[in-house]
Formats: structure tokens, sequence, C-alpha cells
């Protein structure tokens, strides 16, 4: 594919990403301050929209690579959010649509976009948090005043139930590849954090920014939709960009150093977005996500022998170098792993070539009433074709991987994830429901 | 139930800055020079004077009626500038006030009974605020409604606390909620008068050091937990009617505007939100759902009284209301037996699902609600 996607250099992170270093001695810009640049792109892109948009995202907005403050391009060919270098926080959120109306439905993914334009520039809501009338609540809820846009990305998806029939009148537009995920051993899953119509994916390196985001879009959708489950994400546990260090998870680990780079056009086009040959019509540009909920047993694993530990990840724990290497990114030696090693399982040389794009958050939802953690990973993949990528990949693991002595699979779903709003006029889901 | 203030908010166009000093009848002989000469009789309200100048005012009554009646000076919305209630027939009162430039009524009520015979009086001198007469009647007509859900809670509150100071459980179980309906309708102009509401809803979580736990829920707890009424519940029942005749005779003089009401309706969502959804209100009764009916009819008087002026100003927002009215009524009829019955399932058998689709139900009436206010205002 030729055409540009939106990870130019203007997203990718340097191996600094995550430091504030754009806050010189004059301070950080404000928030305020930053808009015009995110106002400006976006202007630039309605004047050049049609067919055309994507190309002006390569020069548009010169946000400097790595300030965690700056606002990410929300218009292009695919969605920001999926192949933009990995923010530091994450505010999840399933919803369930309760209109029955698919008029409804569709305004709302229009007052959606239209909020999230605003919001990932750094803009409130509306008419603001304040300075209306005194007698009617604010547009904006008002918590994001003064923060910077922090790299906001908001990332929608819709899920299989969307599409049931008798409903939107969508199920011959649902998707062959959003499947329902089969039940893989040793899930767990609670209905209660699984599934959901619609999903919303906020990601900001200001966990403040993430949550003000999600809380205004399901204020917006009230009536129309309900929040059906969320989830907050604190440490992101992988990364998009080349050279930077894989961030450990919860159980100190470096997982995932094999993800797909934010700026590899022709990994993301083979393993990522949806392509035109896939005939796969409103999702060409899109790609499909999912989500999983995966406890960890934090305090048998911290009991764990050390060399338990390496083994069953089939890296060492410090430097995070595969069984008999010396750095994180040498290239690993599967066989001298034992077979049930994690790494070994996942690697895509186990797996036929399948690779997915992982932007997973540790999660910490305080203690679960027995006094045990309620940790893990809350793992978010997007790939071309789930059931060529997670789903075989999951099987493989769920049978075989020693990790499984260590985790569960609480929680589960699965969306289609739309290709990008490309302008002003466009919004999420217009190919969807037009 | 809990101890908030009813949103006053002035709105510029619509409250006349009218402080009226109310004074009660005095000994005063009533016959001075200015005063107005009020003929009250069963069947008419003859006044002396319509037009007078701005200040202190008097009116001097006298009864040559054969029933018992009251007094009123009203404000365009109703509310009570002055008043005097008991005047026997034959005997006489005076009523004082001090009043601003403006429009008034007075009333006779012959049997202190209903709308009463109205005269209009006009009062000049100094400015005069502006008042839409379009918003003077959705006010007046919302404090009828408060009034009336007042004057209607009294019989059943005395069934209520008779049945509790006899002793008698299961005849107070069975009108224990219904005693509480008019108040839950008018839940928001009741918390406006601070006194009454935490002497009568009341929880047990929601006493503050030192306060005695009287009203509703605290004979709720006797009769559903306790199962039993002890001396000290039985001595609390006159209590609760006391205090809830303090609150029938008080409602008139409660400060209402058009964007109070509006907000007032919005605040009766948040008390489903925060309270019966959750199943705290009614925790031993498990009699949320009725309460929630109640402060869903209470919410939407409010809003069809202001509906003419929303509208006209917003009519995609009023034409979303009406739909989110409907939808949650829709709801709320699977709980009950038929439409207009205020038998309602036990909430303690309304699932965690049903109590989310509740829940999720409120927030669609209660975001755009939010809204009325503005859209009154405009």
């Amino acid at each position: 594919m030729s055409e540009e996607t939106q990870n130019t250099a203007a997203d990718a992170e340097g191996p600094d990403s995550g430091a504030p270093a754009a806050q010189g001695p004059g301070g950080a810009p404000s928030r305020r301050a930053l808009l015009g640049w995110g106002g400006a792109g976006l202007a630039l892109g309605a004047v050049a929209a049609g067919g055309a948009v994507a190309a002006v995202r390569s020069d548009d907005t010169q946000v400097p690579a790595a300030d965690s403050g700056a606002a990410v391009p929300f218009h292009g060919a695919h969605q920001a959010g999926i192949a933009t270098a990995v923010q530091d926080r994450l505010h999840f959120a399933a919803f369930d649509v309760t209109t029955k109306d698919r008029a409804e439905l569709v305004a709302l993914l229009k007052e959606w976009t239209r909020a999230a334009e605003r919001m990932t520039a750094g803009h409130a809501v509306g008419d603001g948090a304040y300075g209306g009338l005194a007698e009617a609540p604010p547009d904006d809820t008002g918590e994001a005043l003064g923060l910077k846009p922090s790299r906001l990305t908001l990332t929608i998806g819709f899920g299989p139930s969307l599409f049931a029939k008798g409903r939107f009148g969508l199920e011959d537009k649902r998707p062959d590849a959003l499947v329902d995920l089969p039940r893989f051993p040793g899930d767990n899953l609670d209905a209660a954090r699984s599934g959901g119509d619609l999903c919303v994916q906020a990601c900001a390196d200001d966990p403040q920014v993430a949550v003000h985001a999600i809380r205004n879009l399901a204020r917006i959708g009230m009536g129309r939709t309900a929040i059906r489950w969320s989830q907050l994400g604190f440490g992101k546990t992988s990364s998009t960009t080349p050279g930077a260090q894989t961030p450990r998870n919860m159980m100190g680990f470096k997982d995932g150093t094999r993800n797909i780079a934010g700026t590899d056009t022709a990994a993301l086009d083979e393993h990522v977005w949806v392509g035109g040959k896939d005939r796969a019509g409103w999702m060409t540009g899109g790609s499909y996500l999912v989500a999983r909920r995966i406890r960890m047993h934090i305090e048998t694993w911290d009991r764990a022998p050390l060399q338990e530990q390496e083994d069953v990840f089939g890296r060492d724990k410090g430097e995070g170098a595969p069984v008999g290497k010396a750095k994180e990114r040498d290239e690993p030696f599967l066989k001298a792993m034992l077979p049930t090693a994690h790494v070994r399982l996942a690697h895509p040389d186990s797996n036929a070539g399948a690779t997915i794009l992982r932007r997973g958050y540790s999660f910490t939802d305080g203690t679960d009433g027995l006094g045990r953690l309620d940790a893990g990973l809350f793992f978010l993949a997007y790939q071309r074709d789930t059931r060529k990528a997670f789903v075989p990949l999951q099987r493989r693991l769920a049978a075989h991987d020693a990790l499984n002595e260590y985790i569960q699979h609480v929680g589960s779903a699965h969306f289609a994830v739309p290709p990008g709003v490309r302008d002003k006029d466009d919004w999420w889901g217009r190919a969807l429901f037009s | 139930m809990r101890a908030v203030r009813f949103s006053v908010v002035t709105a510029a166009a619509t409250v006349a800055a009218l402080t009226a000093v109310t004074g009660c009848a005095e000994k005063s002989d009533g016959k001075g020079d200015g005063a107005v000469q009020v003929v009250a009789k069963d069947d008419a309200c003859e006044v002396s004077k319509k037009k007078l100048p701005a200040g202190h005012v008097e009116l001097a009554v006298q009864n040559k009626g054969s029933k018992v009646t009251e007094v009123y000076v009203l404000f365009p919305d109703d509310r009570i500038v002055a008043e005097r209630e008991n005047i026997g027939p034959g005997t006489k009162a005076t009523i004082t006030a001090e009043i601003k430039a403006g429009s008034y009524e007075i009333a006779c009520k012959p049997g202190m009974k209903g709308h009463g015979i109205r005269q209009k009086l006009e009062v000049s001198g100094g400015t005069a605020a502006k008042r839409s007469p379009e918003m003077d009647k959705a006010v007046a007509a919302y404090r009828t409604y408060v009034q009336d859900q007042a004057d209607e809670t009294l019989p059943k509150a005395k069934l209520f606390t008779d049945a509790v100071a006899a002793g008698d459980v299961e005849a107070a179980k069975k009108i224990y909620a219904d005693s509480r309906l008019g108040w839950e309708r008018t839940e928001p102009v009741a918390e406006s008068f601070g006194d009454i509401d935490p002497k009568v809803d009341v929880r047990e979580d929601g006493l503050e050091d030192g306060q005695k736990w009287t009203g509703w829920h605290r004979l709720e707890k006797a009769l559903w937990q306790d199962k039993k009424l002890g001396a000290e519940e039985k001595a609390l029942a006159p209590t609760l009617y006391k205090d809830l005749l303090d609150w029938q005779k008080r409602v008139g003089t409660a400060e209402i505007t058009p964007t109070s009401m509006a907000n007032g309706a919005k605040e009766l969502l948040d008390e489903v939100a925060t309270g019966k959804v959750t199943g705290e209100e009614e925790r031993y009764s498990h009699t949320d759902l009725i309460d929630f009916k109640g402060n869903v009819e209470g919410a939407e008087k409010s809003y069809e009284l202001l509906k003419p002026i929303a509208s006209k100003n917003d009519a995609a927002l009023s034409a979303t209301l009406d739909k989110r009215f409907a939808e949650l009524n829709k709801l709320l009829d699977t709980y009950r037996k038929d439409k207009t019955s205020y038998e309602f399932t036990s909430y303690e058998k309304v699932g965690k699902a049903d109590r989310k689709e509740l829940s999720d139900a409120v927030n669609a009436l209660a975001e755009p609600l939010s809204r009325l206010a503005a859209a009154v205002t405009k």
C-alpha cells in the first residue's frame, strides 16, 4: 500500500518518551497554547478534504517527537491510537447501545466524533466547562482544563453484538473476521467485564485526560449508550517505537519485545490494517481489536523462584534477553527455551508468522476482598484478521503456556475498528452506516 | 432524605425582586384609614380598594360568612405574601405586609379550602419588575400541585402514624409507602425547608452526632427489621405527623421559580440515581420502586408545566424529554401489576442486571433534564 499511514515522524516517540521533555525553563506550554497547532492541522485537513487527506498528515503537524503533552492528529486514513506511539495511560470503555433507533445511534456517533476531535486537540467539549448559563450544567466536565492535550487518542470499535439481526440492520455488514471468540481453556470470563456493542480506547500520557475523555463521551451518550464496563491502565506494557526499551509488566518482565513498530508501514499493512484485497468493504483501513483482562496471581508469582520465572518467559529478568542471548533485542533462539516458554509459544515463528500489534497496559484495581492484589495485564491487540492472528495464538498459549499457572483471563471482547475519520465532515462509522 | 437545599435560582426575567415581610394578624384595630377593607362571605370576597401605593399595606378582614375562612395576599405565581388563617364566622382580623410595586391577588377561602375567591390588587410606585405571565402560570400551577400533594399526604400520614401509635404492625406496613408518595413527588420543595427533611425523611446513616433519629425510616426499621413497635416508636408517630403538618402549612411559602422547578425535576431524578437504584432508601421495606415512581411523577409534573416555554426555546430537548419520560415510565410499568397500581415489585427481588437497566434509564432522562433550566431561561 502506498498510502501514508498516520504514523509519521510526528507521532514517533523518541527513546526518552514518557519523560516530560518539552518542559523547558519557561514552563510547559499550556493546553490552550497547544490547541493552535492541532487546530491548524485540522483546518488544513479540511481544506485538503477528499482522498488526499492522508497525505496532508505527513507534514501538517510538526509535533515534537518526544513531547508527551502534544496533540496527536485525529484525522487520517487510520484511526489514531493503534500504530500511534503508545502513551503512558489508558481508560478503555465498552458500551451497550441502549437505543433501538438507528438514527439515534448515527447521531450519537456524529456527536462523539465532534467531541473526540475537540478533546484530542486539547479543547473542551461543546461550549466548555464554565462561562455558560449559571442555571445549567456546563457542556464539559472540566477536569482537563489547564492540562495539555497529552497525546490523547480516541479509538472506536464495533462489537459483534451491534451486528445482531433485528437491531440496526447491520447483520449483512458484519465482517467475517469479527468472529465470536472461541472459549479458550482456562478462561474464567466475567460477563460484566466482557463484550460490548461499542468500545472507546482512550490513551494519553496524563490519566486525567484519558478519564475526562471517556467520562464526557459517556455523558453525551446517555440515553443512547450506557457503559457496560471499563478499565483503567497505568503502565504501558508494550512499545510501538523501534529502539525503545520494552516496558515491564506486573510480573517484572519485558514481554512483547517483538512488537510491530508504528513506523513500519509494510508490517502494518501486512498484519494490522485491513486492506483492499481483503474485500472488507467498510472495514478497509480499519483493524480488529481484541481486549482481554488478564488477572495475574501476583502473590504466587512473587513466590516463584527466579529460575522458574525466567523459564516461564524464556527471558532473563534483568536485561530481558532471550535465553542464551545477551541483549533484549537479540534474535531469540526458540529451541533453547522450554517448549512451554511464553516467548517461544508466542513468537511468530511458532505461529506461521502470525503477528499482532500489542498496546496492553498494566492494571491494578485495588484488592479483591481476599487481600490479593487485583492486578494484571489489560491486553489489547490489533490485527488484520483475528481468525489468523489472536485466535490461533491464544489457542496455542492456552494449551501450553507455562504462564497459565500464574494468570487467568477474566474479561474478553472483540471489536471491529473502522478506518480513520478523514476530515471535519467525516464521522466514526460513516462507511458502516451509510 | 439528603439535607439539600432546593436550588433557588433567581432568574432575572422571572422573579421580581419582591421582598415581602409577612406580618401576622396584630391586635391593631384594623381600621386605619389606609387599610383595605376585606369582607369575606361564603360566596364573595369584597375588597374596598384595588389600587394601592407600594409600602406598608394593611388588610382589615371581616368574616361575614357562615364558614371559617382564611385570607391571602398572593404573588402572581401564587406564592404567599401574607396570610391569616382560622378567621371564624363573625370575627375580624388584620393582615399586614410590606409590598413592592406589582400585581397581586387577594384570596378569600371559605372553609379554608381550594383556590378561593380571588380579587386583583395593583400596587404601584417605584419600579416593578417585569414578569412573564407564562412563567407565573407555570409556577402557580406547580405551587398548586405541591400544595395538593401535601394536602393529600396528610390523611395518609395520619393513617400510618395512627397505626404505629396503636402498635398495629401490619396496618402500618400496608400504608407506609403510600404515606410517603406525596412527599417523594415534591421532595425538592419539601427539602427547601431545611429543618423538616432531617426530621421526617432521614436515614440512620444520615444522622449527625447527637441527632435523634425520627421520621419514616426510623419506623420503617422497626416495622420490617425489628418487626415490632415499642413504646419509643409509638411515641414517635405523632411527632412525624406534627412535622408533616408543618410541611403542609409552609409549602405555600416556598420560593419557586421556573428554573428551580426545572432543576428540582432533575434533583428528583438525582434522588433516584443516588438512593433508589441502589436500594439504600428503603433498605428494610424494599419499597424503593414506589418512591422511584413518585420522584419521576414529580419531575414529570414540573416538566409538563414548563414544556410550553421549553419547547419554544429548544424543541429538540423537549422531544428528547418526552421520549425519555415515556421510556422510563414504560420500564417502571414492568414492575407493577397495572398502570394505576402503586404496588411495585419489592426491590430486593430486582436483580443486578435489572438495576443497571433502571439506572441507565434514569441517566438517560436526567442528563437531558439537566438542560431544562437553560431551555426555560433562554
